[in-house]
């Protein structure tokens, strides 16, 4: 809502040196949003008066049409003779009055004016538009003013160019705020000052002999007042100060039956509509319309209706979406100027309708035909029922004196009758709302400031106003009298909670696993979820692999990404390559976060009751619709993992890196992780480890498949881990201290030739079986396959250290054990002690 | 050894003289001051201390001398051997502080090479800024609460006091979640805030509750400089008999002093959310100009806009429908509520001009926030 200022005192007679500034000051402190405050007027300097076009000669020979002219401007110009002006607008004739900037003014831009020579003639100012003097955007040529106005006039004060205005963000529950009237009684709250109220107006009582409406659906409607005004003049325009005012608020002065509607809504907030009665068939009926009905509305668009639809319909069917938009059969005709008598013909009969529709029958017809307009958005919003009466005088007032017309008798009032809302509160409910000792007295006054009728005591029975539909519990009222005294007046103290129980296990790990991912040299990021098709075909995922089955969004931000992630890869290999295509060239990532995964049979989330707690079987039925939302971690690896340097050579990362994440990640979950061959998409089929906990899987990690690497365009050799955290953690593990031996150690190398494919983790658990309790440790120190091996093995060799906890080992305890470490590896593993 | 030989006199036995005895222990002590290295030193060393050294063989003569001259044959070749040794003692740290002088001078390195072994990694700094706020709140008291991001309807709307119809629902651009026929009907949505966890966890059990929910929201923005569709929130409530608004003033004072500094000033503005009333924006006087931009174009400030406030987040007294809904009774119980955006946040504590910068995944800019934020 755009409030200019001038256009605010009238009703509330703010101090005279209050800027547009000081106005939104108060008015936020009161809960209005007033996200701006314009300065109009202030970047045009004068002269700018108004001036009569005397002569007129067109200039031949240009690109486009010219006009010299001359212009009197009175006195203006200080010698009094015509001002000789070179023009390019075409839409004026001699005897026009138009507006005139001078040498020495300035326009908006800032454009200097000055004389010059231009097409062959001397141009001592310039006619001016409305959109040059920062009026509108108008450009339907320059300004032709009524004829009324004496040459030489001031024309930024007949303009009214110098004004603030105040916009305002309307909450949804502020919808009186979508009107001068409503937004006047805020200031006038918040200045303690009387409020104007421009819906006090003289209204004759409804009678029978207005125009006939039927109601047929008085929930939709509850209250229709149709005036009528005969004998208008087709051609009278809109005066300036309405046009102003329109172009300040924001809207755009159309013709003058339109423009009155605009205006006394901008006014008092009740959207009006006027029909041309000669247009309109038979009696105003209003009725839910039938499926498959049509109507074409003023933007020219013919629309397919659904029952739920509210309508204006006359004997040829629908009229106008009630609240939304008229219909073009029956709107007021563009008046058409006979060029000989210069009179205009059009519509001469206008209906004014001030009705009051059901907010949610309007929100949802705006939202169906997506027609979001003025009055739906008052409508939605709620608006004062009782303001139609008054709004529709207000519009014949209008018509009667601007465009001549005759208001004829007849009043049509149709109002469903309304209970009487009474609220009652508590007289000290705002004290225990807020915190604050404001006092019954207190409590009264703010509520009537609001509107409220209130009488009681310790309980105030408390009548809303009209226009605060809005005001429906003792809590609503708590709020008004908190807000009008003003939050900052609340004295701030801190609760007395009980003792905290800290963060979670869960939570803790969490943490450690982002700051142990940090710590082994990862940077973190956050991708977006949103994945498609192509994202699981760059992965090689087959047909049917499950991560194909996702949750889709019905609105997606791209058509191409409509799904949710099943795995954290796409997102965290995009920001690897965002990142190498950046010259970020060594990098380690990973992530945190959730994965979506359908349920097997997806079900729709019931739509539970809010006027009690839900039972906890509805609550699991509700639970059990939404996809299962594990917690997974991932790394991807590319270029160098340790950097070349004067020390030495560096290594590149690789499939090892990727498993030494897992092992990063496990090791902060407190878990021991077991290793497997395996083959899993998007990985290496030769360089992917399944990562299990006891016999669960619970991640995959090793090099990308080159197909992948190559789909997604990623360095060569890019290594990837994925973890799911929910499956690793483990509630309430506790670390048993272990006996630390002051024995001295026995070291014990072994060199093993096992068959190529045998793994080495195999032949690890091996040894550390066979070793049995002496093991203290184990460390595999060297691979190689070739000749020395033998064709189709590899060696591995170890060192194993042996400790007692009660004696020092002899020598050949030490060997004992280690050859019955040998032995159980022989004997699982095929492995054969080097040399032997 | 021999017998004692009562008739032996030492001043007979030549190696015994004093001067002789003198002139051996003179010759080991110039001998020592000669010695230019350890490995001289230790040459003379065993000249002159050695079994073989002239003091040594003379020692061996005292035992054959007779009881009354052993005593003062002892001390003239005990002071001899004494000085020597001292000497020799004295020479050798000398000579062993020359050396390591030396070695160490020859090992220098220049320690300015840069040494970048270990990849130094990062967390976002979104992450340790909630975990920051989080932090704030669990030593007031609170748990840490959180909930999933595909949520039901009722919990991210209808509970919170929207209803299907309500126009705030339309105010919020919502991801709905395809239903099993392809409509929209699933009843799900990606969640537009954190306030379902409230829900949750006002679900979960009976007050006193006092929860801090941080998480990623979803709303259908286009990602610019300063939106982006996914992002993040905290959320807290505090549900409890007689907590008020001033309760509500008094902990975000508490959380915006421990969070970006004290002295600051707050201004609350009333506003409107379905869950809350009253309900409330909270601005925080710009921390940078301290309104001193306002109305001058000499000094603009970019954290503020020059409009000398930074908006905070929304807050408010629940709703008592919200409390009726999640079955806590209003009649005795009743709460706060508020919620800021990370990002925002982040963007106005550490300079942050860019949203899409926190979105990207650019280590460049992740790095410099290290673990801590
Ligand atoms: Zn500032």
């Amino acid at each position: 809502m755009r409030v200019p200022l001038s256009w605010l005192r009238e009703y509330v007679d703010l101090p005279a040196g209050e800027t547009g500034r000081d106005v939104a000051a108060r008015l936020v402190r009161a809960g209005l949003e007033v996200e701006t405050v314009e300065q109009l007027g202030t970047d045009v300097k004068g002269p700018l008066v108004v001036g009569e076009v005397l002569s007129i000669e067109e200039l031949t020979g240009f690109k486009k049409p010219i006009r010299h002219c001359f212009v009197n401007v009175g006195a203006a110009n200080g010698t009094g003779e015509p001002q000789e002006i070179v023009c390019g607008a075409t839409n004026f004739q001699v005897g026009d009055k138009v507006v005139v900037i001078l040498p020495g003014g300035v326009l908006p831009g800032p454009f200097p004016i000055s004389a010059r020579q231009t097409y062959g003639h001397t141009s001592a100012g310039m006619i001016c538009s409305a959109r040059e003097l920062g009026m509108g955007d108008d450009h339907n040529g320059i300004i032709v003013l009524p004829p009324e106005y004496e040459p030489g006039t001031d024309a930024i004060e007949l303009l009214q160019l110098v004004d603030e205005v105040l916009d305002i963000a309307v909450t949804p529950d502020r919808g009186y705020c979508l009107s001068m009237r409503g937004v006047a009684r805020e200031a006038a709250a918040a200045y303690g000052l009387p409020l104007a109220d421009p819906a006090l107006l003289d209204v004759p009582p409804a009678n029978s002999y207005g125009y006939l409406v039927k109601v047929a659906d008085p929930v939709g409607c509850d209250r229709f007042v149709a005036r009528t005004v005969t004998g208008v003049d087709p051609g009278a325009k809109s005066p300036i100060w309405l046009q102003r005012r329109l172009q300040k608020a924001g809207i755009r002065p159309v013709s003058l039956a339109v423009d009155i509607t605009n205006y006394v809504m901008l006014e008092v907030g009740q959207p009006l509509h006027a029909y041309d009665r000669n247009r309109v068939d038979g009696p105003i009926q209003v009725r839910r319309a039938v499926e498959g009905e049509e109507l074409t509305t003023l933007d020219g668009v013919k629309r397919k209706l659904s029952a739920e639809d509210l309508l204006i319909c006359d004997n040829s069917g629908p009229i106008g979406l009630a609240g939304v938009m008229g219909g073009a059969s029956t709107e007021i005709l563009d008046p058409v100027v006979d060029a000989e008598t210069g009179l205009a013909t059009g519509t001469t009969d206008i209906i004014v309708e001030a009705a009051h529709f059901e907010p949610v029958a309007i929100a949802r017809t705006a939202k169906r035909h997506k027609l979001p307009s003025e009055a739906s958005k008052r409508f939605e919003r709620g608006v004062d029922p009782e303001a139609a009466r008054a709004a529709a005088q207000r519009a014949v007032d209008l018509l009667v004196l601007i465009a001549g017309g005759t208001a004829e008798a007849g009043v049509t009032d149709i109002a469903a009758p309304h209970p009487v809302r009474t609220i009652p509160i508590d007289a000290d409910l705002p004290d225990r709302v807020a915190g604050a000792e404001y006092g019954r007295e207190t409590v009264t006054r703010r509520l009537q400031e609001v509107g409220c009728t209130v009488v009681g005591t310790d309980v105030l029975e408390v009548t809303p106003p009209s226009w605060r539909p809005d005001l429906t519990d003792p809590y609503d009222l708590a709020e008004e009298v908190i807000r009008l005294e003003g939050y900052d007046n609340v004295p701030a103290r801190m609760p007395v909670t009980p003792p905290g129980r800290g963060l979670s296990e869960a939570q803790r790990f969490h943490r450690r696993v982002g700051v142990a991912l940090a710590g082994a040299g990862y940077v973190e990021i956050n991708a977006y979820p949103f994945v498609g098709d192509a994202s699981f075909d760059a992965l090689g995922l087959e047909a049917d692999d499950a991560r194909r089955r996702t949750v889709k969004l019905v609105n997606p931000l791209n058509d191409a990404e409509p799904a949710l992630r099943t795995t954290l890869l796409p997102g965290l290999l995009g920001a690897l390559r965002r990142n190498v295509g950046r010259g970020n060239t060594d990098l380690a990532l990973f992530e945190t976060g959730t994965v979506f995964l359908p349920k097997a049979e997806p079900k729709v989330a019931p739509r539970l009751p809010v006027d009690r707690r839900p039972t906890e079987e509805q609550l699991a039925e509700l639970n059990a619709a939404l996809p299962d939302q594990p917690r997974r971690v991932a790394v991807a690896l590319t270029g160098e993992r340790l950097p070349s340097g004067w020390w030495g050579k560096g290594a590149p990362s690789g499939w090892a890196d990727a498993v030494e994440a897992a092992r990063v990640v496990a090791a902060a979950a407190g878990v021991e992780l077991t290793v497997r061959q395996a083959q899993y998409a998007p990985w290496h089929p030769g360089r992917c480890a399944e990562l299990l906990v006891g016999e669960e899987v619970v991640g995959h990690a090793g090099e990308l498949h080159p197909r992948v690497v190559k789909a997604l365009h990623l360095p060569e050799r890019t290594s990837a881990m994925e973890l799911d955290l929910d499956l690793l953690f483990e509630d309430g593990r506790r670390v048993s201290g272990p006996p630390v031996s002051a024995y001295p150690v026995a070291t014990q190398d072994v060199a093993l030739i096992v068959d190529a494919a045998v793994h080495a983790a195999d032949v690890e658990a091996a040894l550390r079986e066979g070793a049995g309790e002496l093991l203290e440790s184990l460390r595999l120190f060297d691979v190689f396959t070739g000749e020395q091996a033998g064709a189709g093995k590899k060696s591995l060799a170890y060192t194993l250290r042996f400790r007692a906890t009660d004696r020092t080992l002899t020598a050949d305890e030490a060997s004992a054990a280690r050859e019955a470490a040998v032995a159980v590896a022989a004997e699982r593993t095929g492995a054969v002690l080097r040399g032997a | 050894m021999s017998a004692p030989n009562k008739s032996y006199d030492p001043v007979e036995v030549e190696a015994l003289k004093p001067e002789v005895v003198e002139q051996a222990r003179d010759e080991a002590l110039a001998a020592f001051a000669a010695a230019a290295d350890l490995d001289e030193l230790k040459q003379a060393k065993v000249a002159h201390t050695g079994d073989r050294s002239p003091l040594s063989l003379a020692n061996r003569e005292i035992g054959a001398l007779p009881p009354q001259a052993k005593a003062a044959a002892g001390k003239l070749i005990g002071q001899a051997r004494g000085a020597v040794n001292q000497a020799l003692a004295k020479r050798q740290v000398e000579l062993e502080a020359e050396r390591d002088a030396r070695v160490l001078v020859e090992e220098a390195v220049d320690v300015t090479l840069p040494y970048g072994r270990v990849p130094r990694g990062a967390r976002h700094p979104l992450t340790t800024l909630a975990e920051r706020i989080e932090d704030t709140f669990v030593a007031m008291g609170y748990q840490v609460a959180s909930g999933p991001e595909v949520e039901a309807e009722w919990l991210n709307f209808d509970a919170l006091n929207l209803h299907a119809d309500h126009p705030a629902r339309s105010m919020q651009d919502t991801f709905f979640v395809e239903a099993p026929d392809g409509s929209a009907d699933s009843g799900m949505v990606l969640r537009t805030q954190t306030s379902p966890v409230q829900i949750r966890a006002m679900l979960a059990g009976e007050p006193p509750l006092y929860a801090v929910s941080p998480g990623r929201v979803y709303r259908t923005d286009e990602l610019d400089a300063t939106h982006t569709p996914v992002f993040r929130q905290v959320e807290a409530i505090a549900v409890d008999e007689g907590i008020t608004f001033g309760h509500l003033k008094g902990t975000i004072e508490v959380l915006v002093e421990k969070l970006i500094g004290g002295g600051l000033e707050l201004r609350w503005r009333p506003s409107y959310f379905p869950f809350t009333e009253p309900s409330a924006e909270i601005d925080l006087q710009c921390f940078v100009c301290r309104g001193a931009s306002v109305g001058n174009p000499d000094r603009p400030c970019r954290t503020c806009s020059s409009e000398g406030w930074i908006e905070l987040g929304g807050c408010g007294v629940v709703n008592p429908r919200v409390l009726v809904a999640a079955g806590i009774d209003p009649s005795r119980y009743s709460g706060f509520a508020f919620g800021l955006g990370l990002e925002r946040i982040l963007m106005n504590r550490h300079n942050v001009a860019d949203m899409r910068d926190m979105v990207e995944g650019d280590v460049r800019f992740t790095l410099p926030f290290g673990m801590e934020i």
